[in-house]
């Protein structure tokens, strides 16, 4: 039972952290409704919050601790601003798909 | 005990955020997003930051997530056509998120002098984390309490309806 270590590298956490921001990255580019690319917008902010909490442990460091209370704030304004501004646009275009919202296209 | 802990939360992590690309209705995604987000707060506190897992849980699953919810239900979202979409995502964007995710996990795989997580390492407890948010950090606190409450004004001049604005007939 060697291969598994008793306690588990912050290596590992950085790893899930890395595949969670790839996956958001993929939800950005392949998903199609605007609430969803949002959702993945969201998905990469908490993949990156993983790693400022694993290098605030590896540091033990608060302030990393405090950036990611930060981020989450940032997250919330965020958050609010972007479906205001979904609301908004569906408004006006009557669709969530990204495709048909092309106004600003070349 | 922590290893058992780490993998059964990374795994509901990865189906999560796995689950939110492969579902077509909005709200599956919002409800996978919660997995994702109430998986994350065990490992934080896996990781010794008991006040960000408690945070975590109330603002992203809780007001963030409810936000979400709430629009996904207010604008009707239907399931989403599957649409070719940008070509350009296909071609250069999967490509790039492989290189990009074999460059993070190369770096990360090199780096030794990581530590390992126990859970008999310290808890980094809430009074700590207090004393330098609001001595040291305090004008930051404060700018971001004046950055929500922009936020909420502008969501609020967003989404109300407009002076002479045309709202789309059904």
């Amino acid at each position: 039972m060697n291969f598994l270590p008793h306690d588990v590298p912050l290596t590992w956490y950085l790893l899930l952290s890395a595949a969670l921001f790839s996956l958001g990255i993929v939800g950005f580019l392949f998903k199609r409704n605007i609430i969803t690319v949002f959702m993945s917008i969201e998905l990469m902010l908490n993949a990156v919050n993983l790693s400022f909490v694993t290098f605030a442990h590896q540091w033990h460091a608060v302030k990393g601790q405090i950036f990611v209370f930060f981020v989450m704030m940032v997250a919330a304004a965020e958050a609010a601003v972007g479906l205001a501004i979904i609301i908004a646009v569906f408004r006006v275009r009557a669709t969530l798909s990204v495709d048909r919202i092309d106004l600003m296209k070349l | 005990m922590h290893l058992i802990l780490f993998f059964l939360f990374a795994g509901f992590c990865l189906a999560g955020a796995i689950n939110l690309l492969l579902q077509t209705h909005p709200i599956n995604s919002a409800l996978s997003l919660i997995v994702v987000m109430t998986s994350l707060a065990v490992l934080y506190l896996l990781l010794g930051a008991e006040f960000l897992a408690i945070a975590q849980i109330i603002v992203y699953a809780g007001a963030i997530m409810v936000l979400f919810v709430f629009v996904v239900m207010l604008l009707n979202a239907g399931r989403e056509e599957r649409t070719l979409g940008s070509r350009a995502a296909g071609v250069i964007g999967l490509p790039a998120v492989v290189v990009l995710l074999a460059l993070l996990a190369t770096i990360i795989l090199h780096t030794h002098n990581l530590g390992a997580s126990s859970a008999s390492q310290p808890i980094t407890d809430t009074a700590e984390l207090s004393a330098v948010l609001f001595r040291d950090l305090l004008l930051p606190f404060e700018v971001t309490s004046v950055l929500i409450l922009i936020a909420i004004l502008g969501a609020v001049a967003l989404a109300r309806l407009g002076n002479g604005e045309r709202t789309v007939s059904k």
